[in-house]
């Protein structure tokens, strides 16, 4: 929680922390400088650059921390993008049964049935490459894992008592499917969600690493590496630090996904006590 | 057993038959005339009519899904565009090493996994424990490419004047390569599937070095290999670990082992015939999901280690929008992937008889 807290100020204030503009071409600095920090021996005739300088001559501690703002759109744009669409399909799948369920829920196993990376990967191909291109297939490869949650949530509750209940007094289709049912899976929606968030912001990365997400200047964790990766032998902070911060960014949305899923679940937290 | 596989072969149908479909539309669904898409600045009306005759694509799309899965069963997954030959040997030529490297790192990250967290099961909030488990976690947020990079450097660079030094790119060391298996046994006038088994089989670098008995090469192929096996294993690792652990804990809990350890039986047998067998559905469950995530980080690390494999060739053929490549891959990749789970599926009836019985 901590580091999660740290990132949503750092994406935040950015403008404020960053001591330079993220696309801003220092020309008095050299090319792939390692950092400068005064506190560490750096002369002070020396501007100080705590990350140092990348390929373009830009200053990669402001590039850092501008990609956190990046990474936790890509995060939450994505998932809520999947989220909406896997609640409407498996919402509808369990409600209405039969054929449409079973149509849609083979589309759902076809989906799965490929490597969501590499599906993600050959949708940008047809899109074209580019961050928001990357976004939607990210998100589409994504939406069968909550549709399915959803679904198995709608077909647990639907013939419950209080749902005929609600029917029974006259409740319409739709008030009964978002007003009784769909509150039963958020809880876990919201776990799926925040783990999926960390899987969304590896894939973008990875799709800019492969040079088909986000195109330069952006400042984008993955196209920092990419851009950077032959650099790994002569300049290797600039490979260490976005991928620190890609890590402990997945990290700190992992590590909430488990606690929340530890402490929302029940049969969890019984096992613990006992 | 022979009814249970045969069901979950007839379950699969519907699947394969909704991935051909996906990869098939997918095509179809670029926008735009295909012929300008894929010609380029070379489509004139005449080469358009050419193009269009020659991949079919005059015929009503019933008629071209139908002769496309025809071909597909005959192995014809079509030509690329970029070098002008069939995708099929382009598959036999890639594939070896991308099917390599999975499995190596498909083997790193079951041992180490499975290792890692039995070890972290049987010794419960011990300091290894904490340790494995800050291993786990820090290891699941690692992206593959940047740990392949790190290795690289740690391995290549720092590593260097050790005995730990090991090659940051490539398949072979500069200069060495495979020897062909078709001219080592003799066999011409090659043709059809045979062509592409003998083809697949000559590219599998470690096959090969086993059937001709070059060990040197054999040790110089897995030297390249080791690096990318790890940084692809990694994150498939510390999923594996996480689950034994839980799994474990979760069996070593039950009423049945208790009775073990009351009738006497040693510590070992409790844990490797009785508590094991048991926690090990969940663990093979993830490693079946887990291979989409190893095909993918082979896709990612094959570009870091500059390997010829199908991630670096399919990423190529996006730049290039050579689609019948891109079709062929992905299809490939997502037949994989669901034979692998099917492994999963049967392995299951294996390891618990009461499934067999559903």
């Amino acid at each position: 929680m901590i580091i999660l807290a740290l990132l949503l100020l750092i994406a935040i204030f950015a403008p404020l922390i960053a001591p330079y503009d993220p696309t801003q071409l220092l020309k008095t600095e050299t090319r792939r400088d390692p950092p400068c920090i005064h506190l560490f021996g750096c002369p002070e005739e020396k501007a100080q650059h705590l990350f140092g300088i990348d390929g373009n001559s830009r200053d990669l501690f402001s590039r850092v921390l501008y990609g956190s703002r990046l990474s936790l759109q890509v995060g939450l744009v994505t998932m809520s993008f999947a989220i909406l669409i896997g609640t409407i399909i498996g919402a509808f799948a369990a409600y209405t049964g039969g054929m449409v369920d079973n149509i849609l829920m083979r589309i759902m196993d076809v989906v799965m049935a490929f490597p969501s990376l590499l599906l993600a990967i050959t949708i940008v191909s047809i899109l074209g490459t580019g961050l928001i291109n990357a976004l939607l297939a990210i998100g589409i490869v994504s939406i069968p894992r909550f549709a399915r949650l959803v679904r198995s949530t709608v077909l647990s509750v639907k013939e419950l008592e209080y749902v005929q209940a609600s029917r029974a007094l006259g409740g319409s289709s739709m008030h009964i499917l978002f007003k009784r049912i769909l509150p039963n899976a958020i809880t876990p929606l919201i776990v799926q969600g925040t783990l999926g968030i960390a899987t969304a912001i590896l894939d973008a990365a990875a799709l800019s690493f492969l040079g088909l997400g986000a195109e330069p200047p952006r400042p984008e964790w993955g196209l920092m590496l990419g851009e950077e990766k032959n650099s790994i032998f002569s300049a290797p902070h600039l490979v260490i630090f976005p991928g620190i911060a890609i890590m402990l960014t997945v990290l700190a949305f992992n590590l909430l996904g488990d606690g929340l899923r530890d402490a929302l679940d029940p049969r969890l937290t019984r096992s613990r006590s006992a | 057993m022979p009814q249970f596989i045969g069901r979950r072969l007839l379950l699969l149908l519907p699947v394969l038959l909704g991935v051909v479909l996906v990869t098939f539309v997918i095509v179809r669904l670029i926008p735009g005339d295909p012929c300008i898409t894929m010609l380029g600045e070379r489509a004139t009306p005449a080469k358009c009519e050419v193009f269009l005759d020659r991949y079919g694509l005059n015929d009503n799309i019933f008629v071209q899904f139908g002769r496309y899965l025809i071909n597909m069963t005959k192995g014809d997954f079509g030509e690329s565009i970029r070098f002008t030959r069939p995708v099929s040997d382009l598959i036999a030529e890639r594939l070896p090493l991308t099917m390599e490297l999975t499995l190596l790192a498909m083997l790193f990250s079951t041992v180490v996994g499975v290792g890692l967290g039995v070890i972290s099961a049987l010794k419960r909030n011990s300091f290894i424990d904490t340790l494995t488990m800050i291993i786990a976690n820090v290891g699941v947020s690692m992206p593959v490419f940047w740990l392949g990079l790190l290795l690289a450097y740690l391995f290549a660079l720092v590593l260097k004047d050790t005995i730990f030094v090991l090659p940051p790119s490539g398949r072979f060391t500069a200069g060495a390569s495979l020897q062909d298996l078709a001219v080592y046994w003799g066999m011409t006038d090659l043709t059809g599937f045979k062509r592409f088994a003998v083809e697949f089989m000559s590219n599998t670098a470690l096959i090969n070095c086993i059937f001709t008995g070059d060990w040197h090469m054999f040790w110089d192929s897995l030297k390249h290999l080791i690096l990318p096996a790890v940084a692809v294993g990694t994150i498939p690792m510390s999923i594996i670990a996480r689950m034994t652990r839980s799994s474990l804990l979760e069996v070593l809990g039950l009423d049945y082992i208790r009775t073990a350890r009351a009738k006497g039986l040693i510590e070992k047998k409790v844990i490797g015939k009785h508590a094991f067998r048991n926690a090990l559905i969940p663990i093979v469950t993830i490693i079946g999901i887990e291979t989409g995530s190893l095909l993918s980080g082979a896709v990612l690390t094959e570009t870091v280690f500059a390997l010829p494999g199908l991630g670096t060739a399919m990423v190529g053929a996006i730049l290039a929008r050579d689609y019948p490549v891109i079709q062929g891959f992905t299809l490939v990749i997502a037949l994989i992937f669901v034979v692998v789970n099917l492994l999963v599926d049967l392995s299951y009836a294996y390891l618990d008889p009461r499934i067999r019985l559903d």
